[in-house]
Formats: C-alpha cells, sequence, structure tokens
C-alpha cells in the first residue's frame, strides 16, 4: 500500500521538476535509483506507477529502477559488509552494530529522458 | 523531428516530503516548540502511552497532540479529557502520516491557539511498521512502540523502523510473563541496528518505566525549548 504514496511523491517531484522546464517536454523514461534498505518493493512501485500515470503527463513512461544492496561499514574491522536483511545485521566478524550504511538507503530520481523536437533546421521561410 | 534528451536528477524521491517536514520543523523551532513522531504497528499502545503521558504531564508541559491514527472520534475525545488540543488528521486510506497532512494540522492548531504558548507536540503517526520511518513530519525524534506481543523477531523484519528510532518503548510488559518471550533478545535485535537509541520497557497498565519514559520526554523537551532551560538553570 505505501507504493501508492511513494508514487505520489514521485510524480509530484517529477511534475515539479517538469514544470519549471522551459516547455512541456514528453517524458519517455524515468530511472530510480532504489536501496534495498528502504521501503519501497520495486515491483510494486513499477504497477502502482503504471496506473497512476495513465493519462497523466506521465502517460506511457516507462519506469526503470536500478536497485542498490545493504552494504554497511564496520569501524572496528575497519571493513564493509553486507547485512543479510531480515536475520542480521550486526557486522559478522565482530558482531559490532549496524552503524554506518554505505549504500542501501537510496531512494532517488537518478535521470529523466525526454525527447523534443528540434528547431536546428528550418524548414520552411516564413518571410517568403 | 524528435531527439531523445537526458535529464540528470539527483532528487531524492522524498524531496518534496522532506521539505514540508523542515518547514513544519522550521515553525516548531521558532515557536519554542519540541515535534516527537510516535509510531508503532496498530494496537501497540500508542494511544494508550499518550494517555499515560498526558495525564503525567499536562500539568508541567503545555502539549498538544496531533492524532493521524484515529479509528473512530473517540479517541480524540479521550485524549481531549486531559485538557489539551487534540488536532484529528483524517488520513484517508494512506498508511502513514506525512508532511502535509501535518502541516495541515498545524495550521488548525494556529488558528485556535497560541502556538508560542506551547512546548511539546506529540504525533500519533497511523499504525505501521514500515512507511512511517520514511515520511518525516517535522519531528525532533522519532519514538518507536513494539509490544512484547509482536515477537522478538520485529526490529529484524521492520529494520527500517527501529534504525530511525530515537527512543524504543518495549510495550505492555505486564503481558511478558504470560508469553514466550526473552525481553533481553528484543534489546539485542534493536541493538543490532540501533546502537544509540534509548531503550525502555514500559507497561501503561501497572505503570512500569512509564517514570522512565516521562524523565526521557522531560530531557528532551528541556533540551530543544530554550524558556524551559531558563526556568530549570536556576
Ligand atoms: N495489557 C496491556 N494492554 C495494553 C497496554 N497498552 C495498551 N494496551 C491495550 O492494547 C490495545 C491497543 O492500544 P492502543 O493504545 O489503542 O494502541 P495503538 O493502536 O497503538 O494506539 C488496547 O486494548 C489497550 O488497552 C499495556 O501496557 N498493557
Ligand atoms: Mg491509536
Ligand atoms: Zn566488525
Amino acid at each position: 500500500m505505501h507504493e501508492t504514496d511513494m508514487t505520489k511523491a514521485l510524480i509530484v517531484t517529477v511534475k515539479d521538476w517538469w514544470e519549471s522546464q522551459p516547455e512541456r517536454f514528453k517524458i519517455s523514461s524515468v530511472h530510480l535509483i532504489v536501496g534495498k534498505f528502504t521501503c519501497v518493493e520495486p515491483v510494486s512501485l513499477q504497477f502502482t506507477f503504471e496506473v497512476q500515470t495513465r493519462n497523466t503527463f506521465l502517460d506511457g513512461a516507462k519506469l526503470i529502477i536500478q536497485e542498490t544492496p545493504l552494504i554497511a561499514f564496520c569501524h572496528r574491522c575497519q571493513q564493509e559488509y553486507q547485512p543479510e536483511i531480515g536475520i542480521q545485521y550486526a557486522c559478522p566478524e565482530c558482531k559490532s552494530p549496524m552503524d554506518d550504511i554505505r549504500s542501501g538507503r537510496e531512494l532517488k530520481i537518478d535521470r529523466i529522458e525526454y525527447c523534443a523536437e528540434t528547431t536546428t533546421t528550418q524548414t520552411y521561410a516564413p518571410n517568403i | 523531428m524528435h531527439q531523445t534528451f537526458d535529464a540528470a536528477l539527483g532528487i531524492n524521491l522524498l524531496h518534496a516530503n522532506q521539505q514540508g517536514a523542515e518547514h513544519n520543523r522550521a515553525h516548531f523551532d521558532r515557536w519554542g516548540i519540541i515535534c516527537l513522531n510516535i509510531m508503532s504497528s496498530p494496537g501497540a499502545g500508542k494511544t494508550v502511552l499518550l494517555e499515560r503521558t498526558l495525564a503525567a504531564l499536562s500539568e508541567e508541559l503545555k502539549i498538544v497532540v496531533i492524532e493521524g491514527d484515529m479509528t473512530t472520534e473517540l479517541d480524540a475525545d479521550r485524549l481531549r479529557q486531559y485538557g489539551v488540543p487534540v488536532i484529528a488528521i483524517n488520513t484517508g486510506r494512506s498508511c502513514h502520516l506525512d508532511s502535509k497532512m501535518v502541516a495541515g494540522g498545524i495550521h488548525q492548531f494556529e488558528h485556535l491557539h497560541n502556538p508560542s504558548d506551547f512546548n511539546l507536540v506529540l504525533v500519533e503517526n497511523v499504525g505501521n511498521l514500515v512507511c512511517p520511518a520514511e515520511f518525516e513530519v517535522g519531528e525532533h525524534y522519532k519514538v518507536a512502540l513494539l509490544s512484547v506481543t509482536e515477537g522478538e523477531d520485529k526490529p529484524l523484519k521492520y529494520p527500517l523502523m527501529f534504525q530511525e528510532a530515537d527512543c524504543l518503548l518495549i510495550t505492555k510488559m505486564d503481558l511478558a510473563p504470560y508469553l514466550e518471550i526473552d525481553i533481553s533478545r528484543i534489546e539485542a535485535n534493536i541493538r543490532q541496528m540501533n546502537p544509540h537509541a534509548t531503550i525502555i520497557s514500559v507497561s501503561a497498565k501497572t505503570g512500569e518505566g512509564l517514570e522512565i519514559w516521562l524523565n526521557w520526554v522531560r530531557s528532551v523537551t528541556r533540551e530543544h525549548v530554550p524558556e524551559l532551560q531558563a526556568a530549570t538553570s536556576d
């Protein structure tokens, strides 16, 4: 259910960007980076995105999600490790708590691809 | 002719919500108010904890409640008995409060009261262990509740909430003797992802641990509210 709200947040943010642009571009794809240590489930996000963008400025736009793993850094061992989500978060070597997350918390709109009419070549001469 | 372009954004998905949260927090700061965001799964004991907190502190601190987890309007009425303003927020079908909803609550509050007269805002979030952790509302501290009936593994299953919390209450301690539950295991599981949080075991029923919780509230409030610092330093 929370993906609905996430998608709303996503659409609002993209819309803010879109409206700040000089032209109303046609957006073809939105690229997200979503960490494994967030409340977002990519599959649900895909689905709600499709539903919620119908008949809006994002109609037909693709949502492309790149997931990033949960990586923590153990200061005692001076090394990175990958906690097992749902099972174990402390450092597997020394059992220090997970305290420094280096990856996995991302919830980022990385980039947007859009189409625009190019006006570099004038195909007619308006003054004739 | 069409051409494809690429715009690098690097914008946080929750950008709009975070901006709203910062806006709310700036309001609180200007009024000398500290805001606590109280979160848990449904039924862990948020409303009852609020009742006990209001009963103990409503003379000492000027409190306002923002209620986002109403089953019925009765919940708000129960809290109003303690003589504090209770702003009820209609969250619709949303599974968490967001900063915009809370901004709406602040607006109502501002309309009816002088915010500068208050010190503490207690926000009861929607019962859910997942999303509220991700959506800031403008709080200074996050408080998470986990009742003993929910099981020892919940922190491992819902790590985000437990990782983000500043204060963690293990609630309904009076029920622990009837269950096969090891409180030290709950704590150890929480510590795996949160070495810093204050962990307090409480029972709203017997009063166990409540004084420790109240002292935590008192101390963070004093830390944040300049006028109270002046009052306690002499
Ligand atoms: N035995 C016991 N029951 C409690 C305690 N705190 C809350 N409850 C009960 O748990 C249920 C849900 O409490 P409530 O405060 O409404 O939970 P909320 O959904 O988190 O607001 C109610 O029936 C409460 O009476 C407690 O400390 N001990
Ligand atoms: Mg409640
Ligand atoms: Zn280690």
